[in-house]
């Protein structure tokens, strides 16, 4: 398993679980749990570059 | 004033609401259930969709983790073993049967499994989070 499938599938079930505990409709849910999901991987993503470019 | 009024008007309604749904049985029956079972607060309270993504988000990152030689933590040398171990312990009779089954690495020895410790660990504390969640839909604090 790569790196990035282990923080996506990380992101994916910890997204769920948020989604559903902290909200209470069913759009509400799928809508947090999105954005927990696009932040969780898109700040992973930042992170890494932000590491690459100090490391350079 | 006239929140005043609002208020007043809104009083009786929301009791008749809590009165229309007795609340009887043992109260933390959901919270120590979800504990134990993941999922199992939920299914309790008849909340079957909920129970069901909850159960096999929990359960998938935890065999995710075990997938990986993730270490189930069994004794504590410091603070973050201990914290470790309360996150473990989080997972319920997950923990306990693959403690007792002889899953999980003792120690990690390639990359993943450090992976594999974190995903075993924030499965517990998902699995805590979903717990109190049924424990709220049980007490009427969530709908």
């Amino acid at each position: 398993m790569t790196h990035f499938a282990a923080v996506v599938l990380f992101a994916f079930f910890a997204s769920i679980v948020f989604g559903i505990t902290q909200r209470e409709t069913p759009r509400g849910m799928v809508r947090y749990g999105a954005y927990c999901f696009v932040l969780f991987v898109g700040s992973a993503i930042a992170l890494s570059w932000i590491m690459y470019l100090i490391a350079r | 004033m006239a929140t005043e009024e609002n208020k007043s008007a809104a009083a009786p309604v929301a009791k008749s609401g809590a009165q229309s749904e007795p609340q009887q049985g043992f109260v933390y029956l959901p919270l120590i259930a979800g504990w134990l079972v993941p999922g199992a607060g939920h299914f309790l309270l008849r909340k079957w969709g909920r129970g069901a993504l909850l159960a096999a988000s929990i359960l998938g990152m935890f065999a995710l983790g075990l997938a990986m030689h993730g270490e189930l933590k069994s004794e504590v040398h410091d603070i973050l073993d201990m914290l470790g171990l309360a996150g473990d312990l989080g997972n319920g009779l997950l923990y306990l049967v693959s403690r007792l089954a002889g899953l999980g690495a003792d120690k990690v020895q390639v990359t993943t499994a450090d992976y594999g410790t974190r995903f075993i660990v924030v499965a517990g504390l998902l699995n805590v989070i979903a717990a109190v969640d049924a424990h709220n839909l049980r007490t009427g604090r969530k709908s």
